[in-house]
C-alpha cells in the first residue's frame, strides 16, 4: 500500500518565503494604519483622560495622574446598571441567535438563486438611521401607538398596555437592532457547511435532530461564537435603544457613561468606567473564543 | 487486465443462483425525475447477497442518483426499493441497514478517527467498550492501526478514503453503497485501493455496489456490472459477458474500445453472414440474429483483427477473401506493449488495430488486408444514435 501520498499544500506552506511575507506585510499595512488612526488613538485619550481629573474651572488636567477615577468608578452603585445592561445584552444575543440561525439556515439552504437578495434584505434597515428606526418603535409601541390601537380595535383590549418604556421594548429594540449582525455570521458558516456531512450523519443512524446536534450544530460552531459576540458586545455598550425605549428603571451602564460624559461633565471618571466596561467585555469575548477553540480544534478555520 | 480477474464460477451460475434466492437488493421499475430530466428511467435489478455489483457508466446517466435512492437520500419518483425483501422507499436514511461511502468521503472534521468512526455506533447506542473494540478492529482492517487519535485533516487522501471506508463498515451493514470513493485519487494509488477494496470486500463479505465511470475499475473488481445509459440500464452481466457479448452498441463502445461498422445483410451461409459496410466494403461476421436485407451494426475489437500485407508477402499466409477488406495505413501509435494502427478501408471507413509488437509492422501508405474470425464480428441491434456520447 502507498502511503507517500504528497500532502498538496504542506509542502509549500513549510517553505514559505521571506518575500511572500514581506509581501504580505506591506499588503496589510493599509489595514494596520486604519485601526490605528480610527481604532487605538480614541483608546489611547480615553486611557490617558482616564488618569486625570478636573480642575477648578470643570477642565480636564492631567496635572496629578491617579487610579482615584477607577476606585471610585467600581461604586457599587452602578451594580443594577451593569446587571441590567448584562441581562439585556444576553437576552438580546439569545433571542438574536435563536430566531437568527434558522433564517441564516433556510437562507443559505434554500435562498437558492436569491440567497444574495435576501441578504440584502436582512440589511435593508441599515439604509435609514438606527435613531429614526428607534423612533419607529417608539411610534409603533406607545400606548397610543400602533400595537396598542389595533389590540383595541379588535377588542382585545380596553385600556392599553404599557409596552413603552419596560424591559420588553428595550430588548425588542435591540434584538431588532442586532439580528442583521446575527444573521451574517452565521449564514457565512452555514452556508460553508458540506451538506453532505449532514447526509452521511443520517446515513450513520442519526436522527434529523441527532445529525443537527452531532453534526451542524458543531460544525457552525464559529458562526455561533461570531455572531453572539457581535450582538452582544454592542448591545452591552448601546445606551441609545434603552434611552428612546426604555425609561427611568430601564437605565443601564452606558447610559450612566452617556450622563457623566455629557450632563456630567466629568469626562475623566465616565473614560474609566468605560474602560472597566471594556475590560470586562474583553475578557469575556476572550473566554469565549477560548471556548470555542476547545470545541473545534481541527475544524477549518 | 481481464485476465486477472478470477472467474472460478462457470459462466452465469452466479445470476441463476441469485434467481433462485432472495436477492438483497432488489430494484423494480425505479424512476427519478429532476422537473424535466429523467435522470433514472425505469431500473430494475436484483443485487445478490455478498455480491461486488457496480453501476458503471459515462457522467450524467444517472448512476448516483441510483445510489442516492437506494441509501434514501433521494426520494424516487415512482417504483420500489427493496432491501432483503422489506420495502424501503420510502424509508429515512438512518432507518435503512446501509452505509454509504460519499465521493468526497464527507468524514466529520470536528471529529478525530475514533470519533468518526464510532458515529453510527454511538447513534444506535453501541456500549464505550465495544465501541473501542469495532473500532480497533475496522482499523486494522483498513490497515491503519493505531490511528484513533488522528484528525481527519492530518490524513492523506488514500488514508482518509479507508477511514470513510472503515466508518462505514463498522456498523456491518447489509449494503455498502460506494460513489466513485476512488475518483479523487491519483492512479497509482487507485491502483493499489482498487485491489485493497476487493481484498475487504471479500473478507467482510458485505453486498457492495459501486458506482464508477471507468470500465477498466469496474471490470477489475466487480462480480456483475450493470451498465448504464441516460438513466436506463444497457446490460447487466459480468465482466467477460459485458466485454465479449455486449448486447448494444453503446456497450460494446463503453466497455474497452471497439470498430462499430454500419451496414446490411447480404446473405447468410454456413454460420457466416457476409455483410456489405455502409462505406461499400464487404466482410463477414457471425451469422447471430442475421436475415438477408437486416440493418445492422458490426462490433470488432482492434484486437481481434489482422494485418496482412496486400500483395500477400506480409504473414506468408492467404487471407479469407470473405473476411478481407482492403486499406491502407493511415497513422501508426506505438503504445508500449502494442502498436496501434488506424486503417481507412477502400470504402472509406476508419478501422482501428491493435497489434503485438512483435509481428509484423507496417508504415504510414502501406497497402493493408484486414482480416477477422467472423465470430470476432458480433452483430448488434442498430441503434447508432445511442453513441453520440460516448464518443
Ligand atoms: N438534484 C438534482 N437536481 C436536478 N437535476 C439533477 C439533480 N441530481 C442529478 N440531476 C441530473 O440527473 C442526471 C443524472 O445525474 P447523476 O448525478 O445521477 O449522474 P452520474 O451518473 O452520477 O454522473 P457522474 O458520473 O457525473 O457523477 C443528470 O442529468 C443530472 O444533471
Ligand atoms: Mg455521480
Amino acid at each position: 500500500m502507498t502511503e507517500a501520498v504528497a500532502q498538496p499544500d504542506g509542502a509549500v506552506r513549510s517553505t514559505g518565503q521571506r518575500g511572500d511575507r514581506l509581501a504580505t506585510g506591506f499588503l496589510v499595512l493599509p489595514g494596520v494604519i486604519w485601526l490605528a488612526i480610527l481604532f487605538l488613538a480614541p483608546l489611547v485619550i480615553i486611557g490617558v483622560i482616564s488618569v486625570g481629573s478636573l480642575d477648578a474651572s470643570g477642565r480636564v488636567t492631567l496635572a496629578n495622574p491617579s487610579l482615584a477615577n477607577y476606585l471610585e468608578a467600581l461604586n457599587p452603585e452602578f451594580l443594577p446598571a451593569l446587571g441590567r445592561s448584562l441581562y439585556y445584552a444576553g437576552v438580546t444575543t439569545v433571542l438574536s441567535l435563536g430566531i437568527g440561525y434558522p433564517v441564516a439556515y433556510w437562507i443559505s439552504r434554500y435562498g437558492g438563486r436569491r440567497k444574495i437578495l435576501l441578504l440584502v434584505l436582512v440589511m435593508l434597515p441599515f439604509w435609514t438611521s438606527y435613531l429614526i428606526r428607534t423612533y419607529a418603535w417608539m411610534i409603533i409601541l406607545r400606548d397610543n401607538g400602533v400595537v396598542n390601537s389595533l389590540l383595541r380595535s379588535v377588542g382585545l383590549i380596553d385600556d392599553p398596555i404599557r409596552i413603552l418604556n419596560t424591559d420588553i421594548s428595550v430588548i425588542l429594540g435591540m434584538t431588532y437592532g442586532f439580528l442583521p449582525f446575527a444573521i451574517l455570521p452565521l449564514f457565512v458558516s452555514i452556508d460553508r457547511l458540506d451538506f453532505s456531512l449532514v447526509q452521511a450523519a443520517r446515513d450513520l443512524y442519526a436522527s434529523g435532530r441527532g445529525a443537527f446536534l452531532h453534526v451542524t450544530l458543531p460544525l457552525t460552531m464559529p458562526g455561533i461564537v461570531a455572531a453572539g459576540l457581535l450582538t452582544f458586545i454592542p448591545a452591552l455598550g448601546d445606551y441609545v435603544t434603552p434611552d428612546i425605549l426604555g425609561g427611568a428603571e430601564t437605565t443601564t451602564i452606558a447610559n450612566i457613561v452617556q450622563v457623566i460624559f455629557t450632563s456630567g461633565r466629568d469626562w475623566p471618571y465616565g473614560s474609566a468606567l468605560g474602560f472597566l466596561l471594556m475590560a470586562v467585555t474583553i475578557a469575556g469575548t476572550l473566554l469565549a473564543l477560548r471556548s470555542l477553540r476547545r470545541e473545534v480544534v481541527g475544524a477549518p478555520a | 487486465m481481464l485476465a486477472a480477474e478470477p472467474h472460478t464460477d462457470p459462466q452465469g451460475s452466479r445470476t441463476e443462483r441469485l434467481a433462485g434466492s432472495q436477492p438483497e437488493i432488489g430494484l423494480d421499475s425505479l424512476t427519478k425525475r429532476f422537473g424535466d430530466v429523467v435522470a433514472v428511467d425505469d431500473v430494475s435489478l436484483a443485487i445478490g447477497a455478498g455480491e461486488f455489483f457496480s453501476l458503471l457508466g459515462p457522467s450524467g446517466c444517472g448512476k448516483t442518483t441510483t445510489l442516492r435512492m437506494i441509501g434514501g437520500f433521494d426520494l424516487p419518483t415512482s417504483g420500489r426499493i427493496e432491501l432483503r425483501g422489506r420495502d424501503v422507499t420510502l424509508d429515512p436514511p438512518d432507518k435503512r441497514p446501509v452505509n454509504m461511502v460519499f465521493q468526497s468521503y464527507a468524514l466529520f472534521p470536528h471529529l478525530d478517527v475514533a470519533g468518526n468512526i464510532a458515529f453510527g455506533l454511538k447513534r444506535r447506542g453501541v456500549d464505550g467498550a465495544e465501541i473501542r473494540r469495532r473500532t480497533g478492529e475496522i482499523l486494522e482492517k483498513v490497515r491503519l492501526p493505531g490511528y484513533e487519535r488522528r484528525r481527519t485533516h492530518e490524513l492523506s487522501g488514500g488514508q482518509q478514503q479507508r477511514i470513510a471506508l472503515a466508518r462505514a463498515l463498522v456498523n456491518e451493514p447489509h449494503v455498502l453503497l460506494l460513489d466513485e470513493p476512488l475518483g479523487a485519487l491519483d492512479l497509482k494509488l487507485r491502483k493499489n485501493l482498487q485491489l485493497e477494496l476487493k481484498r475487504i470486500q471479500k473478507d467482510v463479505g458485505i453486498t457492495f455496489v459501486y458506482v464508477t465511470h471507468d470500465q477498466e475499475e469496474a471490470l477489475t473488481m466487480s462480480d456483475r456490472i450493470a451498465v448504464m445509459s441516460h438513466g436506463r440500464i444497457e446490460q447487466v452481466g459480468t465482466p467477460e459477458d459485458l466485454y465479449d457479448r455486449p448486447r448494444t452498441p453503446f456497450v460494446a463502445d463503453f466497455i474497452g474500445t471497439t470498430n462499430l461498422l454500419s451496414g446490411t445483410v447480404v446473405e447468410v451461409r454456413d454460420g457466416t453472414a457476409i455483410i456489405k459496410l455502409d462505406s461499400g466494403d464487404t466482410c463477414a461476421a457471425g451469422a447471430h440474429e442475421c436475415v438477408p436485407g437486416r440493418q445492422v451494426q458490426l462490433s470488432v475489437r482492434p484486437e481481434s483483427i489482422r494485418l496482412d500485407r496486400a500483395d500477400g508477402t506480409g504473414a506468408g499466409r492467404p487471407t479469407e477473401a470473405a473476411a478481407g477488406l482492403r486499406g491502407a495505413i493511415e497513422q501508426v501509435a506505438y503504445l508500449g506493449s502494442a502498436v496501434q494502427y488506424h486503417v481507412r478501408t477502400e470504402g472509406g471507413q476508419a478501422v482501428s488495430v491493435l497489434a503485438s509488437r512483435n509481428g509484423p509492422r507496417f508504415e504510414p501508405g502501406d497497402d493493408v488486408v484486414l482480416a477477422w474470425s467472423p465470430t470476432d464480428a458480433l452483430v448488434l441491434g442498430d441503434r447508432p444514435a445511442e453513441l453520440e456520447e460516448s464518443a
